[in-house]
């Protein structure tokens, strides 16, 4: 990797900190006010795997965060630039498919381990929480953020306008992040939506991530790397292939 | 030593329309050269692909003899564009956005230069100052800075005197041909015919997608367009003068070729008892080139 992508690495990093206050704290704050609300409604009436429900929602809420921030970094990162025009500066030099993909990737990632950093630290104080297998809780923050941002680097570049990447974040990410198990465990749904929450993948990113934290969790974490770990790899094949062919780049 | 700019046979079509149809051109080491066309004639779709902007559908193009596809790092690392719309990135500032740029194109230190082309476009006071807050004129200068930090050997710029100001057109100029003096292949569109004219040494006229024109101002300026006595006399000219000339609102325009011809032609009209009012003499100019150039295309094409 050159230095080409090292600086666009660097400037989508600047890009999100610069207006830190819309990119970082306010998802935190939102964050905290799903957990203010939704623990002082059920904290008194559900448990869910042996813990209190506070604690185990800060997880979901942490990794929630993590994947739609890394959704939105390169997803508005690129429409911004394709709508102001300015997307001319990183294809005009000699900076490659891969290089492209890789930071806007990763610039997501980071933005994504910001903002559940961020979370985890405002919210750490309502509940116990534990850290029972910490490599899982990194291993699945990195891939769900990978993921989202490569889904990022698809709709900033397939849309041509912002409410085109409205819809995309509003009838696909949210219904699939919220559907995920970030609020309950799917083994307390009936058994048509629990089949359903099965074929979710962000329901392995969150329960996969949830188990690092409590070593329990709706489903084996060996099965939600499996399923996590082939979406990184279709996702990320297809968009290398997007940004290889120039769809919508470079007409 | 190979061509500044190579293009043969590129054809680019968007839909059913033929953006470029075919079109060849050399443009040698440090030529100042000049690509006119009416709007939608396919100038910015042919830079666009020189730039790996947009691909062509058959042809090839390269820049410095790297081939824009095949070998596009080297073809852009030696290729500066300067886009015709006022593009910029509004979360940095006038020196960010240069160091960032330096960066694509691989240069970590690069503060020398930068100063060097900041001073040279009248930005060094802006140099801190965010983007956001640069008028059009501001703005259009760091577009230039930005396609001049990698030195590159070829530079293009797309109409950049659209909607600036004169004073901002002379230190661009002055500044544009310092880079030519000093070795640059210079690319340029402009609607500016005159500034075509007084800069470029080349100039190809472009008309739906393919190349009408092609040839050193002068010969264009001596094949299009001629010098013309105009004069106005309040007296009935003589009919075998004024033969070949036009008239309008009063003013009688003839062509001619040398100077050494206007004598002998006053000293007949002062014979025949004409009293001149008024008489200017105008150059060729590249506008009728331009008129002309067009409207015999768009003849033939009716034809």
């Amino acid at each position: 990797m050159g230095h080409g992508f090292s600086t666009l690495l660097y400037k989508e990093v600047l890009r999100f900190w610069k207006v830190g206050s819309q990119t970082v704290a306010a998802p935190v704050l939102t964050s905290l006010l799903y957990l203010l609300i939704f623990s002082h409604v059920l904290e008194a009436h559900v448990k869910v795997h042996g813990v209190s429900y506070t604690a185990f929602l800060v997880p979901g809420l942490v990794m929630m965060s993590v994947l739609q921030n890394a959704f939105a970094n390169s997803s508005s990162s690129l429409i911004q630039s394709k709508v102001t025009g300015n997307i001319v500066f990183v294809l005009l030099p000699p900076i490659s498919y891969l290089e492209f993909f890789l930071a806007y990737v990763l610039a997501s990632v980071v933005r994504g381990l910001v903002v559940g950093a961020g979370v985890l630290l405002a919210t750490f104080w309502f509940a116990p929480l534990t850290f029972v297998e910490p490599v899982w809780i990194l291993v699945f923050a990195l891939m769900g953020g990978t993921i989202l941002g490569s889904l990022g680097v698809i709709a900033g570049i397939w849309a041509e306008k912002f409410d085109q990447l409205a819809a995309f974040q509003n009838f696909l990410i949210m219904p699939l992040t919220f559907l995920s198990g970030v609020f309950y465990s799917i083994n307390s749904l009936p058994p048509f939506w629990q089949q359903v929450s099965h074929w979710n993948p962000v329901f392995y990113m969150i329960d996969g991530f949830r188990h690092g934290f409590f070593g329990v969790s709706d489903a084996s974490p060996w099965l939600s790397l499996s399923v996590v770990g082939g979406c990184l790899v279709l996702l990320t094949l297809f968009t290398l292939n997007l940004l290889k062919r120039g769809y919508k780049l470079r007409a | 030593m190979s061509a500044a700019i190579r293009i043969q046979q590129v054809s680019k079509c968007f839909g059913s329309t033929k953006a470029l149809d075919k079109v060849d051109l050399e443009v040698e080491p440090g030529e100042f050269f000049g690509l006119l066309g009416p709007n939608g004639a396919g100038k910015t779709t042919l830079i666009s692909a020189l730039a790996g902007l947009v691909r062509a559908d058959s042809g090839s193009l390269s820049v410095m003899g790297h081939d824009v596809q095949s070998d596009y790092r080297a073809a852009r690392r030696h290729l500066g564009v300067v886009p015709q719309e006022l593009v910029f990135d509004p979360f940095f500032t006038v020196r960010e956005s240069l160091k960032i740029q330096s960066g694509y194109f691989g240069i970590g230190d690069n503060d020398r230069w930068i100063d060097e082309i900041l001073e040279n476009l009248g930005l060094t006071s802006k140099a801190n100052a965010n983007m956001r807050m640069l008028s059009g004129g501001m703005k259009r200068r760091v577009l230039v800075a930005q396609a001049l930090v990698h030195r590159p050997p070829v530079i293009v710029l797309d109409e950049p005197t659209a909607g600036v100001d004169v004073e901002l057109r002379q230190t661009l100029w002055a500044f544009i041909r310092r880079l030519n003096e000093a070795g640059h292949t210079i690319v340029l569109t402009t609607h500016y015919l005159e500034e075509a004219e007084s800069l470029c040494g080349r100039i190809a006229m472009l008309q739906s997608g393919r190349i009408v024109a092609l040839d050193t101002t002068a010969r264009l300026l001596r094949r299009f367009s001629t010098h013309t006595l105009r004069l106005r006399s309040r007296d009935e000219m003589p009919a075998d003068l004024v033969r070949g000339a036009a008239q309008s609102g009063g003013w009688w325009s003839m062509p001619f070729d040398a100077f050494d011809e206007v004598e002998p032609l006053l000293a007949r009209i002062r014979a025949a008892g004409c009293r001149i009012d008024d008489l200017e003499i105008g150059k060729p100019d590249l506008e009728e080139v331009f008129i002309r150039v067009m409207q015999g295309q768009a003849e033939a094409s009716v034809n």
